[in-house]
């Protein structure tokens, strides 16, 4: 699984962050960050929400 | 064919139409939730609009860029006379499209990131503490809406905003004002009140030549407004936004979380045993009432959804407590259970437009309540729960007062 966002359509709203807090965090400005683009396990499932979760698309993940 | 077929000259049912229980979806909406995704109604300014009546579509279509929030367009539906009031008036973020939208919603996230709202935690709890312990030493009964529900979180945001402590008296009288009754001139004159000093503390925070001009999210905006990212305008819109944004729907969300979690005396009873399981509960709350029936946007092309075409230029309405009761998102969804995953609910909205401020929400809601029926043990209603009267279907959704005794 990869995971990738893209900081120009990211609204802040932290989903990301509060769902799966290992993958994903906010900068101070409040727009995502990835702390771990290659997540396993547990981690896996929390980032597949955190991306259904998402309102503006920019988290997304692939499995190449 | 067993469907009723509408016959020419009959006007669509009218939109919004009144709850009759604190916590359920109007009838009417149930009604056409079981019938299918979309159905024409007739809105508040007499045009016919779709009403959307399903997650799945609710999602696709919060989240698609060919319906607007822009208020300035003049095809725009007016849904209450709130909205028809303030037609003359510049909208705030909210009310406005990408790409303008992005940049005044992106001067205040900073506020509201997951780590900023941990961090306020110990202050916010201390809070809702002091206004728990006020309440206790009070004869019962008492109106948990003007003695906790409404001040608290003004005080909250007080914090986050970074007005200074002499000042936050004032903004929680003048918030008990405003959310007496919607458009009354009591409600209306506490708007303007707060309104100008916003204006006058910002302008003397905005001629600090310094990125960062003050403490919270004034400071923030006054920055912006000397490095000409917004006008002053925009700031003093911004700023009575993040006001005014939670006040009505976190006082709503308390006492109804209050109210229904006294009805559901075997889950309060589990959660005071486990107060771990409050965050869980909170997304069920949130998903259970739905306090946002009324959110609008207008179609700017032709947009279809499975064979139903939305015209350019029709309104659309998702009231959050009908496509967040959908069986196929939550299954049993009447039913309270606050220890389902019901985070994908879309009480906070969905696409570019979700609540700014949710994850002070969530904190504040679970925090709110945990002090409460712990500081109270013996909390209970004053009056019968049929007695209790509903807000307006313009507004808010919720209950006018919520008498306690304990």
């Amino acid at each position: 699984m990869h995971v990738t966002v893209d900081r120009g359509v990211c609204v802040g709203a932290g989903l990301c962050a509060l769902a799966a807090p290992r993958v994903f965090d906010q900068d101070e400005e409040g727009l995502v960050l990835v702390l771990q683009p290659r997540p396993s396990g547990q981690d896996r499932d929390a980032a597949t929400e955190a991306v259904s979760l998402c309102p503006s698309r920019a988290a997304r993940v692939s499995e190449t | 064919m067993t469907e009723t077929v509408t016959t020419a000259g009959d006007a669509p049912p009218k939109f919004p139409e009144p709850r009759t229980c604190p916590y359920d979806p109007p009838p009417g909406y149930v009604r056409m939730s079981e019938r299918g995704p979309l159905h024409r109604v007739t809105l508040y300014d007499g045009s016919i609009g779709w009403l959307v009546a399903r997650h799945a579509e609710a999602r696709r279509l919060l989240a698609d860029p060919r319906l607007s929030s822009d208020r300035t367009r003049p095809d725009f539906p007016v849904t209450t006379p709130r909205m028809g009031r303030m037609r003359t008036q510049a909208p705030a973020f909210i009310g406005l499209d990408p790409p303008r939208h992005g940049t005044l919603r992106r001067t205040v996230l900073s506020g509201f990131t997951v780590r900023r709202v941990r961090a306020l935690r110990p202050d916010i709890e201390r809070i809702y503490r002091e206004f728990a312990d006020r309440l206790a030493v009070r004869k019962p009964p008492v109106d948990l809406l003007p003695a906790y529900a409404q001040t608290a979180p003004t005080q909250v945001i007080c914090l986050v905003l970074g007005v200074p402590y002499a000042d936050r008296e004032f903004f929680e009288e003048a918030g008990v004002r405003l959310a007496l009754a919607t458009d009354t001139e009591q409600s209306k004159q506490a708007g303007a009140d707060l309104s100008r000093y916003l204006d006058g503390y910002l302008r003397t925070l905005e001629g600090r030549r310094s990125a960062w001009a003050g403490p919270g999210l004034l400071g923030k905006v006054a920055g912006q407004v000397t490095a000409g990212v917004l006008t002053h305008e925009d700031a003093v819109r911004t700023a009575m936004l993040v006001l005014l944004g939670g006040h009505e729907a976190l006082a709503s969300m308390i006492v109804l979380g209050t109210l229904t979690l006294l009805n559901h005396p075997a889950q309060l009873a589990a959660l005071r045993a486990d107060p771990a399981g409050y965050p869980a509960a909170v997304e069920e709350l949130l998903r259970y009432l739905s306090i946002g029936d009324t959110i609008v946007r207008v179609a700017k092309s032709d947009v279809d959804i499975d064979g139903v075409v939305i015209r350019a230029g029709e309104g659309v309405v998702v009231p959050h407590a009908v496509v967040n009761r959908d069986g196929e998102a939550f299954p049993g969804p009447d039913a309270l259970d606050v220890r389902r995953p019901a985070r994908h609910h879309l009480a906070f909205g969905f696409g570019v437009h979700q609540c700014v401020g949710q994850n002070l929400a969530r904190m504040e809601i679970e925090i709110a309540l945990s002090t409460l029926f712990t500081r109270l043990p013996g909390i209970r209603l004053a009056v019968p729960a049929e007695e209790l009267s509903l807000r307006h279907p313009w507004q808010v959704q919720g209950v006018n007062e919520l008498p306690i005794t304990w």
